[in-house]
């Protein structure tokens, strides 16, 4: 199996791929990103935490029109993962308003987004039907 | 508001679309001299100026002093996303109210024609091999992989977001409301576009964004726009012709959006509105029912339903029914965006916070001509700037 790295380091990979997010000691806010501080209570300490693996659409949009180098048209949307919001592409749909439901049900996927030079991977995520 | 109240004493916004052959400050000094005319004073009056650019230098007021008169006042560079001419203005009233100046110019500024697109700048090429970069540490451009960060789709799901908390909105609803907006700019001389537009051609325009097709988008357009703010006590100096014209800023709030979960994968404009419209209420002392229009920032057609609520021109929960119930069309109980609103007068960022001011302003003197919003006493201007920020201001007449 060739060498694989995540498109972001949120999502972690391996026999069971997931998304972790960094939790904020104190309040437990949640971030995605690199933080210097909590956004809710300035707090300075994080720990990471696992995101459940199934959630639901809570908006989407289909993107006909976008950066060069993206197929169109996709599925932008916010996906609740347990008491966390994600932004993911709902992906392995068919991307026509009646294939889409807000509240509808979805779980993780991955797939390989590329190879580099050397042959490694880089392994994308997206929600897909449940 | 502080003890003194703030008036805007002259007001002028360049017609909004494509000016291939004039520059930003070109524009800036069509709508500054329009200003000083339409306010009967001159550069020579002004102790400061706040000059909003966005998307050019950013650094305008200093070559617009060139072309309008260099007095030696001080300048002050604004940009805050498309918040920037509403916070261009405050700027001056800030001024005004620290004590530093009496009479000031706010102007705003952009070329937008044909810049196509507007997304996130997270789009890199890739390296030789996976290398991380960012703060989420990304291999490759996470636009359009990990969401989207163009401006329709983003706006797009701040609608439908909407319908996940109070019920689904139809594609056919959000479409109407372009359809109300595109109907308004019939009457109005300065809007980029002035056609009528049926819902079916709207519908069946080109999806950019689902549900926003392109006539619900807001238009890429050039154009500024300017206004001389005084103190009442300077205003109270100058003729009688000057004060009855003058238009009272009831209020002038500017929030940022607080933190709640969500707000880091999807803008949210719902906060900082709703926070920002209760701050302008309790300073004007008035209530929603008192406002006689609204012009809202209707960068999207998803956009303008959510506002209705944030606004609190509806109840809770309820913006499908208040548009449905007619209200918000020109003929209707409570006119928003009569101008035409972004979607087909134009959004030239750094102008519109005061093109708003300027369309409002214009009805609260009964110098609207054929679209004027009769008995028009008390209206509201609202802007957001992406990354979040929200102006309001309430003029009263």
């Amino acid at each position: 199996m060739p060498n694989q790295v995540p498109l972001v380091s949120y999502l972690v990979l391996g026999d069971d791929p997931h998304l972790i997010a960094h939790e904020c000691t104190n309040c437990k806010a949640r971030f995605f990103d690199r933080r210097n501080g909590c956004a809710k209570c300035f707090g300075t300490e994080f720990k990471d935490v696992s995101l459940p693996k199934e959630g639901k659409v809570r908006a989407f949009s289909i993107v006909h029109s976008a950066a060069p180098g993206i197929k169109v048209p996709f599925v932008a949307s916010v996906i609740e993962c347990g008491t966390t919001r994600v932004s993911a592409n709902i992906i392995n749909v068919d991307p026509k308003p009646e294939n889409l439901k807000l509240g509808m049900k979805v779980k993780l996927a991955t797939y390989v987004l590329g190879k580099d030079e050397v042959g490694t991977e880089a392994i994308g995520f997206g929600f897909e039907p449940a | 508001m502080a003890s003194e109240n703030l008036y805007i004493l002259g007001i002028h916004m360049t017609k909004f679309g494509k000016y291939p052959n004039r520059d930003l400050i070109d524009l800036a000094a069509e709508a500054a001299q329009g200003a000083f005319k339409d306010g009967g004073v001159t550069m020579g009056d002004m102790n400061i100026l706040a000059a909003g650019n966005l998307r050019g230098t950013g650094r305008i007021g200093q070559p617009l002093q060139k072309q309008i008169g260099q007095t030696g006042i001080p300048v002050y560079n604004v940009t805050n996303a498309c918040a920037t001419g509403a916070t261009a203005m405050r700027v001056v009233m800030m001024a005004i109210k620290a004590g530093e100046a009496d009479m000031g110019l706010a102007v705003g500024s952009e070329k937008l024609a044909g810049v196509g697109l507007l997304t996130g700048a997270n789009v890199k090429a890739d390296g030789k091999t996976w290398t991380p970069e960012g703060r989420f540490d990304a291999v490759s451009a996470t636009d359009g992989r990990i969401g989207t960060e163009t401006m329709p789709g983003v706006f797009a799901q701040i609608g439908m977001e909407y319908g996940s908390r109070y019920g689904e909105v139809s594609f056919e609803t959000f479409a109407k409301i372009s359809e109300k907006n595109h109907y308004h700019s019939t009457l109005n001389p300065l809007a980029a576009y002035q056609k009528r537009m049926s819902l079916e051609e709207i519908m069946k325009d080109v999806m950019v964004a689902y549900p926003n097709t392109r006539p619900m988008c807001s238009a890429n357009t050039d154009g500024a726009a300017a206004t001389v703010i005084v103190s009442e006590k300077k205003l109270r100096t100058l003729s009688k012709a000057q004060q009855d014209r003058a238009v009272k800023i009831a209020a002038s709030v500017l929030t940022t959006d607080p933190w709640e979960d969500g707000c880091q994968v999807l803008a949210n404009v719902n906060t900082c509105t709703r926070e920002a419209a209760k701050q302008a209420y309790a300073q004007a002392g008035v209530g929603p029912k008192d406002i006689r229009l609204i012009e809202l920032h209707d960068c999207f057609a998803t956009a303008e339903l959510v506002h209705y609520d944030n606004l609190m021109l509806c109840d809770e929960g309820a913006a499908v029914e208040h548009f449905n119930s007619g209200a918000t069309w020109r003929e209707g109980r409570q006119p928003v965006n009569v101008s035409g609103g972004l979607e087909s007068k134009g959004h030239p960022i750094a102008a519109t916070g005061i093109a708003n001011v300027w369309e409002i302003a214009t009805h609260l003197r009964g110098e609207a001509g054929p679209r004027q919003i009769e008995g028009a006493k008390i209206g509201m201007t609202h802007v957001i700037g992406l990354g979040n920020t929200c102006a309001i201001h309430i003029l009263q007449k």
